[in-house]
């Protein structure tokens, strides 16, 4: 028989995900990689979400996943098309070289 | 299992839906006029579905209810910041006339975006539920992020794109762990049902509830560009298109500051010892640091995006102080700081040309002599930011400050008020060369047009009746904030 996995250990799973996710965003240079890192993070929300609404028994945190993924879809394409436009004006997404305006 | 369906009543949702359907509207006819020479006029379409959405929005006023399974709410506190988005609508939209011919921005994804994004941020500002306050942020949030880098082919306002969508997407992330968090410890996503629950006995200050309201107040204060989430305003709002900088610092920063009052008030209020000195640190790093960067610019744009940090601090005081019986000064604030940032933005874009954007301060020396009108108004919006009597900003600092002592937070008030003291030196820098500096290059006239005109002379109204007759207005965002009684 399958045993069940204990909420603590999906807890501590999604954690260890977002703060690779974090660690990664602020880390990385290039552009689609800080991104990348950023879906880790949203992903790790939805991890959260699903393993908290199980414990609780509750449908709440399942349809917030939903919802997290369709904005996760949108700001994709949202920034892959931004990225795109950069690219095209300066020929490279790297964080680095984007220092027109100063910080 | 017994599904029930919810009582589907749209009446109350008709400002939504006619934004929601002029934006769609304008998407399409933007196709169809393209060859025509029907362009110039597309942008009455949205002013026309803005109008309508604001008279419909007063006709909601004092009705309290939920709909759709309490996923949405009609109060006064969410109907008072629709209609302050609709006006800052209104107005961006006036504004954007001459401006979008000017720098040859596509029109109908301009108007139709930003109807888009004002539709979010009424969807933020009226849900007491974590799910449709989500979508509402999201819904304002990717609107911004393409309008910023609308300039095609200037990488400035490219690059600003990249900055918001990068940092915004990351700060996303962070609110949505902040929610999760709170939903792992309570098992709801109800505003309501989580100040319940932290009311209701047996409650533990866990781990995870603290982190879950931390990451969701760096969550918003990445959105109303608190210090320290504030590193992406100045190139932000310096990068991307005039109008649009108008709109993210008052709209965005409205909207944003109406759901973060509402979770914090609603929620979280029970817990109050818990984050008020979080916002007091906050507030006193937002107010100094934007304040204190600001002394050194020399672009007036910049300057205005350093200057929205700065009275970001001051609402944050009133939030620090959490007094629910006090907040509608908070409203006024918002208010009143919309209409002095739009009209000083305004000047910035009709002071601009094509190819020079002119916003370096030595482009104003010499205004007064030139065009006094213009320079007149810039005068009067940049009095009003640094809270001169009798103009509207000097009221909305003096309600703050006051609440403040109020609640016995001395050293709160003289902060805020030693920073409005040097506040006055970098909006009176911007005067001074105005009216007392001779102009080094030729600039030629203001570029005025019917739209811009009318939303100064809306701004100035704004500016001296609100300073003047505030009653009326304190009366109406008292009102708003009954719901947290």
């Amino acid at each position: 028989m399958l045993q069940e996995i204990p909420p603590n250990y999906s807890y501590i799973l999604s954690a260890i995900i977002f703060t690779i996710g974090a660690v990664g965003a602020i880390t990385r240079r290039n552009a689609i990689v800080i991104f990348m890192s950023i879906e880790l993070m949203l992903n790790a929300v939805n991890l959260l979400f699903i393993a908290s609404g199980n414990a609780f028994a509750s449908m709440d945190g399942t349809v917030f996943v939903f919802f997290v993924m369709t904005v996760a879809a949108v700001e994709a394409a949202v920034g892959l098309a931004i990225f795109v436009m950069v690219h095209r004006l300066k020929g490279s997404v790297n964080a680095d070289e984007v220092n027109l305006l100063k910080g | 299992m017994v599904v029930m369906i919810p009582e589907m009543n749209f009446g109350w949702l008709i400002p939504e839906i006619t934004i929601a359907v002029f934006a769609v509207i304008t998407l399409l006819l933007s196709l169809l006029w393209k060859k025509g020479g029907l362009k110039p006029f597309l942008g009455v379409l949205p002013l026309i579905g803005a109008v309508v959405a604001l008279y419909y929005t007063f006709h909601l006023w004092n009705g309290n209810l939920d709909l759709f399974n309490r996923l949405y709410t009609i109060d006064n506190f969410g109907t008072f910041f629709k209609a302050v988005s609709l006006i800052i609508l209104i107005l961006v939209i006036l504004l954007s006339f001459r401006y979008v011919d000017r720098e040859d921005i596509v029109v109908g994804e301009y108007y139709a975006l930003l109807l888009f994004g004002t539709l979010g941020m009424m969807i933020l500002v009226s849900s007491n539920n974590f799910i449709t306050m989500f979508i509402g942020l999201e819904m304002m949030s990717i609107s911004i992020y393409i309008l910023c880098g609308l300039l095609a082919g200037n990488l400035k306002s490219v690059e600003a794109s990249l900055k918001y969508f990068l940092l915004g997407a990351f700060a996303t992330a962070f609110l949505l762990y902040g929610i999760a968090l709170i939903y792992a410890t309570t098992g709801t996503i109800d505003i309501r049902e989580v100040a319940t629950y932290v009311k209701g006995g047996g409650f533990l200050v866990t781990p995870t509830f603290m982190a879950g309201l931390a990451l969701l107040i760096v969550g918003f204060g990445f959105k109303t560009a608190s210090v320290p989430f504030h590193m992406w305003t100045p190139d932000v709002y310096e990068g991307a298109p005039t109008s649009i900088t108008a709109y993210m610092a008052t709209g965005v920063k409205a909207a944003a500051f109406g759901a973060f009052l509402r979770v914090l008030f609603t929620a979280f209020h029970p817990f109050f010892s818990g984050w008020t000195i979080m916002l007091w640190i906050l507030a006193v790093a937002t107010m100094t640091l934007g304040n204190i960067t600001a002394l050194k610019q020399d672009d007036v744009k910049r300057m205005l995006a350093y200057s929205s940090i700065a009275h970001a601090g001051y609402i944050l005081i009133a939030l620090a102080v959490g007094d629910r019986t006090l907040s509608s000064t908070v409203l006024y604030y918002l208010l009143v700081y919309s209409f002095m940032t739009i009209g000083a933005f305004a000047v910035v874009i009709i002071i601009g040309r094509k190819d020079s954007p002119n916003t370096g301060i030595e482009s104003y020396a010499g205004l007064a002599g030139r065009h006094p009108v213009v320079a007149a108004v810039m005068a009067v919006f940049l009095f009003s930011l640094a809270g001169v009597p009798p103009l509207a900003g000097f009221m909305g600092k003096f309600y703050i400050l006051t609440d403040a002592i109020r609640a016995g937070y001395y050293w709160l008030a003289i902060i805020g008020v030693l920073n409005s003291v040097v506040a006055a030196y970098y909006y009176l820098r911007v005067v001074m060369y105005m009216y007392f500096k001779e102009a080094q290059t030729d600039i030629g006239l203001p570029d005025f047009s019917v739209g811009s005109a009318v939303a100064i002379a809306i701004s100035v109204w704004a500016v001296f009746h609100l300073g003047i007759f505030p009653r009326t207005f304190l009366m109406i965002a008292y009102k708003s904030s009954q719901i947290f009684m």
